[in-house]
């Protein structure tokens, strides 16, 4: 399985490596890079949902502590963008830690409204500390620098982001098949058998929040350093509804499911916007369809038809 | 001293009493059986013991230590292993992955090093598989290595949760219910499999309905009735025990 993955990787690095070749202008190459950022947030948030089988709705609150940390520190207090968004991580990932046992306690429909809250009330807060976020308005993000040099063009941006994507799915596939990782979906499967034979269960479930959040907090800062901008949206209940949705078209419990639910979902809104207005009504009606008769999502089920048919 | 102490346990759901002051000891080594009609608090009492439900009144003592209200995972730590009746199995893993969880413990278990895939750890991993590939041989189930748990039929399920209670590398083990469902042919290849798991030195505590092969295994049995302790002693004092004839034939037998 582990090694199918590294395959898997090997092609995606691959076309990574010749995408800025092949897109055609700028207008491409930034929905490439938007598609990779995306993809490390899903591929994070399939983590929790998928492999862990903790449902959260409010991951976009995640990505905005992050892309406003990246924000709101270096303009207000004049910290260099890369202390900044470890800080934004940190403060992510302590928050996720402390609501982690409370709310994991929670199943099903419970957690979903729990999570859901967590993200509307992260949201709520970046909308109402106008001094600070510029408020509903947003607030413009200064340039990266890394190791002395500034990231300014697209293609900078592209190859550190392609990097930080090839890097967090290895990463992945390391963890999903190790003891870590076998626990983690241990949970996903039975949470009684976990613990009889020894998984220290809110241990495990609190872990893969933090990690999901932390990396999430992460991408949003790179996402609002490479925008260089950020308005609250970013943590908005409908961004985090999309997150979801990408992980469920792309394949819950799928790493390559999830850079495809990122690819296919980015491009979409781009590709439906000649419908005007009508957009988000062919874009609920793919959903649709994809939950009917792809109910695991699409690299699961391609997977499965691929291997009956060899 | 006895491995398993159990004193005056109970337990209350509501107004239900499902285990009403049951004491009983297991010896290290030994078979030993819980039998009873249905609802008896087989299960209940297992659930008790291993955790599951903390009990309302009572004492369990593992090797003389309290370990009433300890959770699933302390007492794993404690070497208690056990299996369901009504399947527990991580049925969106294969099935050697399975048993590979069950020896949780045992593993580094670190998120960062598992991410960096470092030697060690390949290379644990590498062996674990193969131990986890020799306890499903043991176990019966050695065609079943290469195969997802959720293709394999209800009595190689079965087996796979013994397989992953064994990787544990347990002290004790309780199995409950574990020919429940199955043929006869299959029965027997259980009653061989508990008495290679017996012989290997692990203290087996047993559910089961089948008397033949609880007769033929235990060297005790304890048999509950409406939560409470009928009778317990070798598999031909209980039979003789008029009481238990009673409950098991029915009051005027």
């Amino acid at each position: 399985m582990r090694k199918n993955a590294y395959i898997g990787l090997a092609v995606l690095v691959v076309i990574l490596a010749v995408m800025p070749f092949i897109v055609p202008n700028s207008y491409y190459l930034d929905i490439v890079i938007r598609m990779c950022i995306n993809a490390v947030i899903v591929l994070s948030l399939n983590l929790l949902v998928g492999y862990a089988g903790q449902i959260s709705l409010g991951h976009a609150g995640f990505v905005g502590m992050g892309a406003y940390a990246s924000a709101v520190l270096p303009t207000h207090l004049g910290w260099h963008p890369l202390p900044a968004l470890l800080a934004g991580a940190a403060c992510t990932g302590l928050l996720a830690l402390i609501v982690a046992r409370p709310i994991l306690k929670l199943r099903g429909h419970y957690l979903a409204m729990a999570t859901l809250g967590l993200g509307i009330i992260i949201n709520i807060v970046i909308r109402n500390e106008a001094a600070w976020t510029g408020g509903p308005d947003g607030m413009p993000v200064p340039s990266m620098a890394l190791f002395g040099f500034e990231l300014v063009r697209d293609i900078q941006w592209y190859w550190v982001i392609a990097v930080i994507l090839v890097l967090s799915i290895l990463g992945a596939i390391n963890l999903i098949d190790s003891p870590f990782g076998r626990a983690l979906r241990g949970l996903h499967g039975s949470e009684v058998a976990s613990q009889v034979v020894g998984v220290d269960v809110p241990r495990y479930k609190a872990a893969v929040f933090v990690l999901s959040a932390v990396m999430a907090s992460v991408m949003g800062s790179i996402m609002a350093h490479y925008i260089g901008f950020v308005s609250p949206d970013v943590s908005n209940f409908f961004h985090s509804i999309e997150l979801i949705t990408m992980v469920v078209v792309g394949g819950m419990a799928s790493v390559f499911g999830s850079v495809l639910g990122a690819v296919l979902l980015t491009a979409l809104p781009q590709m439906l916007a000649t419908f005007e207005g009508w957009e988000t009504v062919v874009f609920g009606a793919i959903l649709m369809l994809c939950m009917i008769f792809l109910p695991r999502g699409l690299v699961p089920t391609l997977a499965a038809r691929f291997t009956k048919g060899g | 001293m006895a491995l398993l102490e159990v004193c005056d346990l109970s337990i209350h759901f509501g107004n239900v009493r499902a285990v009403q002051n049951v004491s009983f000891s297991v010896e290290q080594g030994v078979v030993y059986s819980v039998i009873g009609p249905n609802g008896a608090g087989k299960t209940t009492l297992f659930n008790l013991i291993t955790g599951i439900y903390r009990p309302t009144a009572g004492a369990i003592r593992l090797d003389g230590q309290d370990i009433q209200g300890s959770s699933p995972d302390a007492l794993a730590r404690r070497g208690v292993a056990r299996t369901f009746q009504n399947l527990q199995v991580w049925m969106n893993m294969s099935a050697i992955e399975n048993v590979m969880v069950g020896a949780h413990l045992r593993l580094d278990r670190s998120m960062f090093k598992a991410m960096l895939r470092l030697p060690a750890l390949r290379n644990r991993d590498r062996a674990l598989r193969e131990e986890a590939a020799e306890l499903m041989r043991f176990v019966g189930l050695g065609g079943y290595v290469e195969a997802r748990a959720d293709s394999m039929p209800y009595g190689a399920l079965k087996r796979l949760e013994i397989a992953r209670a064994l990787a544990m590398q347990p002290r004790m083990i309780f199995l409950d219910e574990p020919a429940a469902g199955l043929n006869p042919k299959e029965t027997q290849d259980v009653d061989a499999l508990v008495r290679r798991i017996a012989a290997s030195g692990i203290t087996v505590v047993l559910v089961e309905h089948d008397m033949k092969m609880v007769m033929n295994l235990s060297d005790r049995i304890l048999v509950l009735d409406y939560g409470k302790r009928l009778a317990e002693g070798t598999g031909p004092e209980v039979r003789q025990n008029p009481e238990v004839i009673a409950a098991y034939l029915g009051g005027h037998a």
